[in-house]
């Protein structure tokens, strides 16, 4: 009875979504209030029946509902009931319905939270978001439904969930992710309404900035969730594989890096607004293009289900779909767009350009080794897959790059920098910053030239970003007054900047510095990796509440005194019989220590992997501060402020912006 | 030149140059780090280059590994029920490492014809099978059995 219902609210959504993407659209264009009037409460309709069917979903889960099909393939009655919920998006059509959910709730919040936006632009962006919506209710209901039953013959149970998703980093990072992508759907569909009603202004920018750095943050999140789960769970210890899903949520990422900075432009100076228009149809489309490679089955990745073509080929026209539309509405509406504003050829515009330069460039060269495989093996030209040396290298110079444009970006100036005083603006931070990375260096015990490149370029963003604090915050009335008047968008980018150093030393120092070591080890015997001891004590059995494990003791020894016990396991799930490793990893800010078991070699010899990852943490710290740092920037009142200017005058397009920029402009 | 002309350039050649960094790294980069699919089929037919970097894949055959037991060296035999190749690999398996289950390697043919993985890579879990290795079985059974057919989901 329920999953009929949940099929039946999915039908109610999709059908409100028909409504909401034409409706308000028609009364936007015709001027019909009481059309688009409709808009806010089809947003809201749309999410509670949605909500409902993934409430539904998760009843299903909870008690155990096998007749769902769906349900038995994800499920077991053993399943602790945590496990049994995040099973939820466990698979392919709930994490579908999971995408769906999000992309509701985010209408419904633009709805919600965009009051003082000009009813015209409101009822667009809600319109836009309807016509997605509608897209990928089709592709549930058509391809992937969740509901469907196994009658008559119901399972007596499930299959079980996948032991590796039953964790707590694998509850956590679809969600967040799918946060992150969907958010960009926001960005998207005000970058359509503006195209659409040739509103390319300032005001338009302010509109999708923090819905763009809200999403970037979820997205930061969630793919450092994702590393940090394949650190422990899946990699033996690896934290980023270039793995083409891996390159999947990092291509939006990075464009979506470009859109923030280049809003940030448009914003404050109204220059860039076709490119900006531009990036934000190519993040959603790098989302929507994720969603497919993840999806579809044309990968070999852990992500990968082997599923059915059809889904693939669903998704891949609704990419189509969405790309032609979008692109020729582009190619007609963006040459509308006037430029007024002046900046010089040194001023923080053109090194915001260069950012963006480096970003897309970036992204261009993923795609190209993620994608090129996938079309030669359709066009069947061969097999062949490109090995993470290719991004290595490739990435590598083009994040020491950004890097370094970075710290000298902070300094510049909107419209014109003078270059003389830049340069000894930047001697200092550049001279502590050689100096701090050779330290690092030495302290690391031996240079190498790419770890130096790294270290310095994390060093020298971390010190320009407190030079520019320290600069701005300088007051009359005393340090701590001065550091209280910045404002929380500024305090946003400060952290942003220093969690993507944080970042930089992580990966750089791991990969330079990190040690592994697989060794075949017997009880009683002593491995050395770096300056660290490892004893292996002893094995024995342990039982869990759905598995059996082979329960292993360590002891990690420095200068004679033990720093760890660590006991890593080889778990024999019950149902299924699928083994898993789990790692035990001894935990630090400044150094993980990491022990996994590998296979039997024969009655009491075990291969082991035994690591020291200097600095690894960083990496996810460095994730979190960024997207702390978003969160920071959407709660700065100004956003409120200019909105309410906005609302002094109803219906006008964008008071504040332009006018000022035109101001600007001529004097 | 009028200043708007003269910025529109600036940024037109800032892009080319930017995406002819792009261009070049990329193609130098990957003309280096493509490695191809092979089966056992071409293998053990000699198609396969000697001491390049490259992936194989297919079946692990049933009672062919053999383990060293005082090192963490393991030979095991991979084939696609047509022709098999021997694979000697010093390191961890996965987890779903077994005997008649599918595997991808990479790694180096050395000049006695055994092939060298510096990595190997299990599927994730006992439904899914990697598309290479479906394909590999599906062309060297010739539609005679459906080996290769992927089976059903599930998985994340």
């Amino acid at each position: 009875m329920f999953p009929e219902l949940g099929q039946f609210a999915l039908i109610l959504a999709l059908l409100l979504a028909v409504l909401l993407s034409v409706v308000p659209l028609v009364g936007s264009v015709t001027g019909r209030d009481n059309l688009q009037a409709f808009a806010r409460p089809l947003a809201s309709g749309m999410f509670v029946f949605i909500a409902l069917a993934f409430g539904l979903l998760t009843h299903a889960f909870l008690t155990d509902d096998f007749s769902v099909a769906y349900v038995a393939n994800n499920s077991n009655s053993m399943l602790p009931w945590f496990y049994k919920f995040s099973a939820v998006w466990g698979g392919h059509e709930g994490s579908l319905l999971l995408w769906i959910l999000m992309l509701t709730g985010w209408t419904l919040a633009v709805a919600i939270f965009s009051r003082r936006l000009p009813s015209v632009m409101i009822s667009q962006v809600l319109s836009v978001l309807g016509m997605v919506s509608v897209g990928f209710l089709l592709f549930i209901i058509v391809t992937s439904n969740p509901f469907d039953r196994l009658l008559p013959n119901v399972p007596a149970d499930g299959a079980d969930l996948n032991p590796l998703l039953q964790d707590i980093g694998l509850i956590m990072h679809p969600p967040m992710l799918y946060m992150g992508y969907v958010g960009f759907s926001v960005a998207f569909a005000f970058a359509i309404a503006a195209l659409i009603n040739g509103r390319l202004d300032a005001a338009w920018a302010r509109w999708s900035r923090p819905w763009t750095t809200v999403a970037w943050a979820f997205l930061s999140i969630g793919i450092a969730l994702g590393s940090w789960w394949a650190y422990y769970e899946l990699g033996w210890g690896g934290w980023w594989f270039w793995d083409p899903v891996e390159n999947a949520s990092l291509l939006p990422w990075l464009s979506g890096t470009a859109l923030m900075h280049s809003l940030a432009v448009t914003e404050k100076r109204g220059v860039f607004k076709s490119w900006t228009v531009l990036l934000a149809i190519v993040t959603f489309a790098l989302s929507l293009l994720g969603t497919f490679l993840v999806r579809s089955g044309v990968l070999t990745s852990v992500h990968a289900f082997a599923s059915d073509p059809e889904r693939g080929k669903f998704l891949l026209m609704l990419l189509a779909v969405t790309m032609i539309a979008s692109l020729a509405l582009y190619a007609f509406r963006a040459p509308v767009v006037h430029v007024r504003a002046r900046y010089g050829s040194l001023s923080r515009e053109i090194f915001l350009l260069l950012n963006n330069v480096l970003l897309v460039s970036a992204t261009l060269l993923v795609a190209i080794g993620t994608l090129y495989p996938l079309v030669l093996d359709y066009l069947e030209l061969g097999k062949l897959s490109i090995g993470e040396p290719f991004f290595n290298l490739t990435f590598s110079p083009l994040a020491v790059a950004a890097g370094l444009l970075l710290g000298a970006g902070i300094f510049s100036r909107w419209k014109k920098t003078d270059g003389g005083w830049l340069g000894r603006k930047l001697l200092w931070p550049l001279a502590v910053s050689v100096v701090a990375s050779t330290v690092v260096m030495i302290g690391y015990g031996g240079f190498r030239p790419w770890a130096f490149a790294g270290v310095f370029t994390a060093m020298w963003v971390t010190v320009a970003t407190l030079w520019d604090l320290w600069d701005k915050s300088a007051s009359r009335k005393g340090r701590l007054h001065g550091l209280k008047r910045q404002s929380r968008s500024y305090w946003g980018m400060v952290l942003g900047h220093l969690g993507l150093a944080m970042v930089m030393a992580g990966a750089t120092v791991v990969s330079n510095y990190g040690i592994e070591r697989d060794v075949r080890m017997t009880p009683g015997d002593v491995a050395t990796v770096g300056d660290y001891q490892f004893v292996f004590t002893d094995i024995g059995e342990r039982r869990g509440q759905n598995f059996t494990a082979q329960y292993g003791g360590f002891d990690v020894m420095l200068d004679g005194e033990k720093v760890a016990e660590l006991h890593p396991e080889k778990r024999q799930y019950s149902v299924g019989m699928s083994v898993m490793t789990e790692a035990d990893i001894d935990a630090g800010l400044f150094r993980d220590i990491f022990v996994a078991i590998g296979e039997r070699i024969s009655d009491d010899a075990w291969a082991i992997r035994l690591q020291y990852k200097p600095l690894v943490r960083w990496l996810w710290l460095g994730a979190l501060v960024m997207a702390i740092g978003g969160f920071l920037a959407i709660s700065d009142k100004r956003y409120r402020i200019r909105d309410r200017a906005d609302e002094r005058v109803p219906g006008n397009a964008a008071p504040a912006g332009p006018v000022k920029v035109e101001a600007e402009a001529l004097s | 030149m009028n200043p708007i002309r003269k910025k529109r350039l600036t940024i037109v050649l800032f892009l080319l140059v930017g995406i002819g960094v792009a261009v070049g790294l990329t193609t130098y980069a990957l003309r280096q780090n493509i490695n191809l699919f092979y089966d056992p089929s071409q293998i053990a037919a000699g198609e396969a280059p000697v001491d390049v970097r490259i992936r194989a894949g297919g079946m692990v055959e049933e009672g062919s590994v053999v383990r060293d037991p005082e090192s963490l060296k393991v030979v095991f035999r991979v084939t696609d029920f047509n022709a098999s190749v021997p694979v000697e690999y010093v390191g961890i398996l996965p987890d779903l490492f077994a005997e008649g289950q599918g595997v991808v390697a990479m790694g180096k043919i050395n000049g006695r014809g055994r092939f060298v993985a510096d990595q190997v890579l299990a599927k994730h879990d006992e439904n899914y099978m990697p598309p290479e290795v479906a394909d590999a079985l599906e062309k060297a059974s010739k539609g005679q059995n459906k080996a290769g057919e992927t089976a059903q989901p599930e998985s994340y």
